[in-house]
């Protein structure tokens, strides 16, 4: 079968490629990008005038829920939620229930990317740790030569830096970045849901005062990036922060990054594009974890991603059900959805009023995270498997409850007009309706 | 009142205080007469939810609901089905859907009053909430009483030097005082240790201190806050011995205030740790209109949300 999308912008950071091009796809590759590809017969033909044409969106961190909380997210929700937002790949946290911790569980979330997904590609994460309890380190070999792509603690934060570094030392034996969430929890409470209550729930300043809500104070971060950095510089091995949101963790990467020490960074959209005032009114679409920052948070992250302190764009997508957002605030769980609105949120902070050039935010969402975890996406190189992602920067639409792929609902932005709107993603050649 | 809702200070304006203010000293005088009824809110229902136990406040609103005529109901958590898992949402809509036209939510949550009215006129039950404490938000009639009682003993509150001290990082009443004084174009001094007294405070007009003496110095009201057993554990200070020292009011310290300062708690007392046994029974300690300016209040408040309905 072939495809040919014509008339389009290509942009591809991989080859530095930024022009009007014309791109045949055949057999599920990339075969060809020229100007004005005559049409060989039987090619089916996508108009793409107007349009950028960038390879397939990927997201490193994504909380898919199945197995397990399958009332959250399912794969087949989650996989349309991913094309809907134009990612053809994207990877998933462990904390699963069970945890991804062991070989079984990776085998079981690949067979139903299979079987229940559209084509979208899922890459598992396992845990650290047995059962994410930080104590005892899983398989690491075997987890990868199951499939998972890396290991993290995420949602459960590594406390213990002599864990920590037998972490680091075990994943550079086997080869796997190791992917963390810094968050010193003897500053938070231990805020995430699940470790315990009454630890904090927002960021600690003048609005978490004003709530009389408990604060995570943003120095919370800085430490742990430092403590993670400090060892990986001394072990040796490939670290990615996951989820930076304070100017201090952005300032930590960097200096280090300027030692040549091998970290990568993410930040995601609601981090640089909405601060802590937004959790007013006890809004529980504004809670997650880390917190939503400050104005000056919102800057240091942009002016990160903009001199490459921070590698790229993931989304943190964490779904949940209306029924646990819609209570107590300090009782609702951390965590918003993200993959359907990465790509208008992105645009409208990083390049309309932000620092970006359009092909460097298409980088931050596609290259840039798929070099992060060794991936073979986020290229449009002939030869490759065509995973392509069409976009309008310029189309307006409403985001609510009924236009929402995902099985959740939790958008700090539900109810909002956004700019910037995917119009086909194409996975291995094949479009995902 | 034009307003459904009564969850906190913060949105109120001095105007609308002002008026509840008035409306409570008219309840006052019903509170003094022989017979302590009217029939103001006769056929309305209010229900006190009180997640977190309480007997001041919730006496006081039950109190003042009943000299009002208005039939009352209530619910404790230990004896709900809450203990069995029900949400908050349930619990309002099943209290609702009995005929409940008015809570008042105690709950150790913040916010968790914001979310009960975001309820109302959803789910084919309209009511009204009144805040009555959440988590270390607000106590909003706490704020009121204490204004009122201010306004009697010194006419005009714009213009006093007031001073409230203790635990500010974990105090409703703090929050609902420092929104209502603000308004009220009083001049606010805040003291604490900086454990008990976030720098974010400092954000809004008024002073801040970690010297009580200094504090103390030309007051006209003298506030003090209820230390939480739960806070007394060591982290937030070393020990009540200590805190007593550097924050309690005592006879001495009080004498550096105006020398007719009125002294002020929202109570319960810890006698000998916010204050002295000397001066907590003194002639300049008003605790006790306190309390039954609470009840004053509370009916204001009643009455201007569901006055005037049709039942």
């Amino acid at each position: 079968m072939k495809i040919l999308i014509k008339n389009g912008r290509v942009i591809d950071p991989s080859q530095n490629l930024d022009a009007a091009r014309d791109l045949l796809i055949e057999n599920g590759v990339v075969v060809q990008i020229e100007s004005a590809i005559r049409n060989p017969q039987s090619a089916i033909e996508f108009d793409a005038a107007g349009l950028i044409v960038a390879p397939g969106f990927v997201d490193i961190h994504v909380h898919g829920r199945t197995p397990g909380q399958e009332y959250k997210e399912d794969t087949a929700t989650l996989t349309a939620a991913a094309a809907a937002g134009g990612f053809t790949t994207v990877c998933v946290m462990p904390n699963t229930l069970p945890t991804i911790d062991n070989r079984s569980v990776v085998e079981d979330v690949l067979s139903r990317a299979k079987s229940e997904g559209n084509g979208v590609k899922i890459h598992p994460i396992a845990s650290v740790s047995l059962a994410a309890k930080n104590e005892q380190l899983s398989e690491f070999a075997d987890l990868k030569s199951a499939g998972a792509i890396a290991v993290s603690d995420d949602a459960f934060p590594l406390q213990d830096a002599d864990f920590m570094r037998r972490v680091f030392q075990y994943a550079r034996t086997v080869g796997l970045v190791t992917m963390l969430h810094c968050e010193d929890t003897s500053l938070t409470g231990g805020g995430h849901a699940g470790v315990g209550r009454g630890g904090g729930v927002m960021n600690e300043g003048v609005v978490s005062t004003e709530l009389g809500l408990r604060g995570m104070p943003r120095v919370s971060e800085e430490i742990a990036v430092y403590k993670a950095c400090a060892l990986a510089r001394e072990v040796g091995n490939k670290i990615h922060i996951l989820h930076v949101s304070t100017r201090g963790g952005v300032e930590v990467i960097r200096s280090f990054k300027a030692q040549g020490v091998k970290i990568t960074a993410e930040a995601g959209p609601h981090h640089f594009a909405l601060t802590d005032e937004s959790v007013r009114g006890y809004n529980t679409n504004a809670k997650m974890n880390p917190p939503l920052r400050t104005r000056e948070d919102c800057e240091a992250i942009i002016g990160g991603l903009a001199d490459g302190t921070i590698d790229c764009i993931a989304t943190d997508h964490a779904p949940h059900a209306a029924h646990e957002k819609e209570r107590e605030f300090d009782g609702a769980p951390f965590g918003i959805i993200g993959l359907e609105t990465s790509l208008a949120v992105s645009l409208r902070t990083l390049v309309e009023n932000g620092p970006l050039s359009l092909p460097q935010l298409v980088e931050k969402m596609t290259t840039a995270p798929a070099r992060v975890l060794g991936l073979e996406s986020g290229t449009l190189q002939v030869g490759k498997p065509a995973d392509i992602t069409v976009f309008s920067p310029l189309e307006s639409w409403d985001l609510n409850a009924e236009t929402i792929r995902s099985k959740s609902k939790n958008s700090p932005w539900l109810g909002q007009t956004l700019k910037g709107r995917v119009k086909a993603t194409f996975v291995r050649g094949k479009q995902i309706k | 009142m034009k307003r459904k809702h009564l969850l906190g200070l913060s949105d109120v304006s001095a105007a609308e205080i002002a008026q509840i203010l008035d409306t409570a000293e008219a309840m006052r005088e019903v509170l003094s007469r022989p017979i302590k009824k009217t029939p103001a809110l006769r056929g309305k229902s209010v229900c006190t939810l009180f997640f977190e136990p309480s007997t001041r406040t919730r006496a006081s609103f039950e109190m003042a609901a009943k000299t009002l005529s208005a039939d009352t109901s209530s619910l404790t958590v230990a004896t709900s089905s809450v203990s069995k898992g029900e949400t908050l949402k349930d619990t309002l809509l099943t209290m609702a859907a009995m005929g409940a036209g008015c809570f008042v939510i105690r709950h150790p949550n913040s916010g968790a009053c914001e979310l009960a009215a975001s309820f109302s006129g959803k789910f084919g039950h309209d009511f009204h909430i009144v805040n009555a404490g959440d988590g270390c938000h607000e106590h909003p009639t706490q704020g009121l009483l204490d204004l009122l009682t201010i306004r009697q003993h010194k006419g005009e509150i714009a213009g006093l030097k007031v001073t409230i001290i203790g635990d500010l990082l974990h105090s409703r009443v703090a929050r609902s005082d420092v929104h209502g004084l603000l308004k009220m174009g009083a001049n606010l001094t805040l003291c604490g240790p900086q454990t008990l007294l976030p720098s974010e405070f400092g954000q809004l007009d008024l002073k801040m201190t970690h010297d009580c003496d200094e504090a103390v110095e030309g007051a006209d009201v003298v506030m003090t806050l209820r230390l939480q057993n739960e806070r007394m554990n060591g982290v937030f200070l070393p020990s009540v011995r200590e805190f007593a020292a550097l924050y309690g009011i005592n006879a001495r310290r009080l004498k550096r205030a105006k020398s007719d300062a009125i002294l002020m708690h929202p109570g319960p007392i810890n006698r000998g740790v916010e204050i002295s046994d000397e001066v907590a029974d003194c002639g300049q300690s008003v605790i006790l209109n306190q309390v039954t300016n609470g009840v004053a209040v509370r009916m204001a408040v009643l009455y201007g949300l569901l006055g005037g309905e049709e039942n």
